[in-house]
């Protein structure tokens, strides 16, 4: 798994590309601990290139959400591919976070 | 279908419907009701026996004796050693073998008592080595679960070897196990066997469980529901990890509904308290308006981590509004009450707040800081992130102190599956002494009720009805103390007093009660193929009170809130002390009663003033009863096994 980091101008984008499972979790983990650590805490995962997903993925996204919500910013999930919306859907991971159409409108409500 | 297995189950059937002859019968025909307050305990306690008798036949019924896995060995597997207070020594028995296991892994000592002695003996071996994060810090700990669901989180095998501090593994267990995940990638877990090197023949603390791990646990496996016995186990990391993920979204699911409904009450409340504060009233109204929106978008299915985020970002601008343009508003009602616990910090031109006269300030009625507190401290509890837990995402279960079979119960309830594998894999250390081993059965005996009673397997959503007899039956025998104490008592008072629980000692009873109990035992000796079962079967009479504690300490637990004082069991097997007579005396008492009573009988049949027959029932059943307690005091005379062990491999109750 490969991790495209793109800061903006008022949020920043996380885009894991490949198989998002335990072995990608922790540097999934470390890339955002360390956009909250420069101050970005406005993050959105974006899932478009994310083929895969398993539940150690899920669990370093809810690590991330916790992170970016004691930081007072916010973790937000962009674009995820079919095979990622069915875990999402399998673990009602859904019914907590909202998957965004894209990266850019994840902050468009504010 | 084996011959053994028609043999099985045409015992099995046999023995239901001969118990259902003679119990219907007991009910109908034969109770004394002149002695109902001895006669009704008794044929409950036999309704009882009956269930029982009906769930062991369930188990035996699809036993399933596996050959072993198709596939070949295959993943990337952590082998975690969870350890607390046991000598470093002992570990690092464990730990060396563990290296030693011939398929490529890592080894991890997950050590709970963070001794620096047991991080520099691991570092010395190159083994890996994990204590507790900075997460842990006050919060719940969550005992074993918590130390695994800690070590989940630093490693990232997809497979996971569970293994006690004392448990040494086989260099082989690996390639033993891993290919049943390959048959069958819905299988979440493979349980090998318990197996006590320091047990002797005699075996006094009954320590070994060959019916269990054995003819029962091949029972639920064929009902697809071994059970998960906490160590020398294989799991799927990707099947915990969504059992956390799931517990997550329940978590958080129903705290933001409690929260939201509570904090939407609390606005609509002080909204209207605080009328004569128009600029509190109004924030407060809008407050409570945008709640109610919020409430009725979670209700519709909007995310939890959206609608909250939104109530949190909307109070926080409130309460700055609040802070900025009104605080001379608040400065002048604060000033009225006498005292100003908000001051302007002069260095740090902020706003600081002496704890002590908020506190008393928040109780009076009509403060305003007090509603703004109140509201915000509410407000504050609307969070995603589990503020109360060390980690959001707890796989392993943690509503039991017995976090194995409460986590594969959940397990089995999403689908997943599990294999026992009948072969020793791991050799470990039992209890040398009857103290530790009534601590261990205790603890069992309390988390296997406490799953019980807070996720009932009878009504848990995702069942088969199998898995639910299967979980169902473990939980019921631990309900066999109450109905020994009508067993025992029934005897004594027939033989001192002549009290008749039955109509009559007749031919009928015989031939009812016979037939029933024969079929019984052939079939529990059939299943055993000459096992020693014998010392599970004297204990599960024996343990009568530590059954009963449990019963009632649970129930304490679970139902009123009381802690169940938590004890870890010593795995090194050594004596804590001397025989404890505060927990034999029940038994003791028993035994004198039983020996008097068998006295009186024996002297007023001579004496003419007892029937024959009901003495000769009764004697014959009392000195059964004799021999099923007496091995309490073996147990309690016993210092650890004989120093030349027999056969400390342990094959010989294993089939192949």
């Amino acid at each position: 798994m490969d991790l495209k980091v793109n800061t903006m101008r008022n949020y920043a984008v996380i885009a894991p590309q490949g198989r998002l499972t335990a072995v990608g979790a922790p540097s999934l983990r470390k890339a955002l601990n360390h956009l909250l650590e420069q101050g970005n805490v406005r993050i959105v995962v974006d899932l478009s290139e994310t083929a895969f997903i398993d539940s150690s993925g899920l669990g370093a996204l809810i690590g991330g959400l916790k992170a970016a919500r004691l930081a007072q910013g916010d973790l937000r999930i962009a674009a995820p591919t079919p095979a990622v919306s069915s875990v999402l859907k399998l673990t009602n991971l859904d019914k907590v976070l909202r998957a965004y159409p894209s990266a850019e409108t994840a902050y468009h409500g504010g | 279908m084996t011959r053994r297995m028609i043999i099985i189950r045409i015992l099995a059937v046999l023995a239901v419907l001969t118990g259902v002859n003679y119990v219907t019968w007991r009910w109908l025909e034969s109770v004394n009701w002149e002695a109902w307050w001895i006669a009704v305990p008794l044929i409950v306690a036999e309704t009882f026996s009956l269930i029982d008798t009906f769930l062991f036949a369930a188990t035996m019924w699809k036993s399933k004796e596996r050959e072993g896995p198709k596939s070949a060995p295959e993943g990337t597997v952590d082998v975690l050693i969870t350890t607390y207070n046991e000598p470093i020594e002992m570990v690092m028995k464990t730990a060396s073998a563990a290296q030693k296991i011939t398929y490529p892994h890592q080894t991890w000592i997950l050590d709970d008592g963070n001794r620096s002695e047991m991080a520099d003996a691991a570092k010395q071996a190159g083994i890996g080595y994990i204590t507790r994060s900075q997460d842990w810090k006050n919060k719940p700990r969550h005992a074993k679960a918590g130390n695994l669901n800690n070590a989940l989180f630093q490693t990232d095998g997809e497979f996971l070897l569970i293994l006690d501090a004392d448990q040494v593994p086989d260099p082989l267990i690996l390639h033993r196990t891993l290919g049943y995940f390959a048959d069958d990638p819905k299988v979440a877990l493979v349980q090998t066997p318990q197996w006590f090197v320091n047990v002797d023949e005699a075996d006094p603390l009954g320590s070994q469980a060959p019916l269990f791990y054995g003819p029962i646990q091949q029972g639920k496996d064929g009902w697809n529901a071994a059970f998960f016995c906490g160590s020398n186990a294989v799991l799927r990391r990707d099947a915990l990890m969504q059992l956390g993920i799931v517990g997550y979204v329940h978590d958080v699911q129903e705290s933001t509904r409690r929260t939201l409904r509570a904090a939407e009450k609390l606005l609509g409340r002080e909204a209207k308290r605080h009328r004569d504060v128009p600029e509190l009233s109004e924030e407060l109204r809008q407050l409570h308006a945008l709640t109610a929106d919020a409430l009725a978008d979670f209700r519709r299915g909007e995310p939890a981590a959206e609608v909250v985020y939104r109530v949190q970002e909307a109070a926080k601008a409130a309460s700055r509004r609040l802070l900025e343009n009104d605080l001379a508003t608040m400065y002048a009602d604060l000033e009225s009450l006498g005292h100003v616990p908000v001051q302007r910090d002069e260095v740090l031109g902020a706003v600081v707040i002496d704890q002590a006269s908020l506190d008393a300030l928040t109780a009076q009625e009509h403060s305003p800081l007090g509603a703004v507190e109140s509201v915000m401290a509410l407000l504050e509890q609307l969070r995603v992130d589990r503020p109360d837990e060390a980690q959001p995402v707890q796989p392993l279960a943690t509503i039991s102190i017995t976090e194995d079979m409460a986590t594969a119960m959940q397990l089995h309830s999403m689908g997943w599956r599990s294999v026992y594998h009948h072969e020793i894999l791991a050799r470990g250390l039992a209890p040398e002494d009857l103290n530790t081993m009534l601590k261990q059965r205790l603890r069992w005996a309390q988390g296997t009720l406490q799953v019980m009673l807070r996720d009932n397997p009878l009504v848990k959503k995702g069942l088969s009805a199998g898995q639910r007899l299967m979980y169902f039956g473990t939980m019921w025998s631990y309900l066999a103390g109450f109905a020994a104490l009508a067993y025992m008592a029934a005897p004594i008072l027939y033989l001192m007093l002549g009290v008749m629980p039955v109509n009559a000692w007749s031919v009928e009873f015989f031939a009812r009660f016979l037939p029933y109990f024969l079929i019984n035992q052939v079939l529990f000796i059939y299943v055993a193929r000459g096992m020693r079962t014998w010392r599970g079967q004297q204990y599960s009479l024996a343990l009568f009170p530590l059954w009963i504690k449990a019963c009632w300490t649970t129930f304490a637990n679970v139902v009123l809130g009381k802690p169940l004082g938590f004890v870890v069991t010593r795995k090194d097997g050594k004596a804590e002390g001397g025989v404890p007579w505060r927990e034999i005396w029940p038994q003791l008492t028993v035994m004198v009663l039983l020996v008097i009573s068998l006295i009186i009988g024996v002297t007023r049949v001579m004496l003419g003033t007892l029937d024959g027959t009901g003495t000769l029932i009764n004697t014959v059943w009392v000195i059964y009863i004799l021999i099923a307690l007496s091995v309490i005091i073996q147990a309690a005379r016993y210092r650890g096994p004989a120093a030349a062990l027999e056969n400390p491999e342990g094959d010989s109750w294993i089939s192949k």
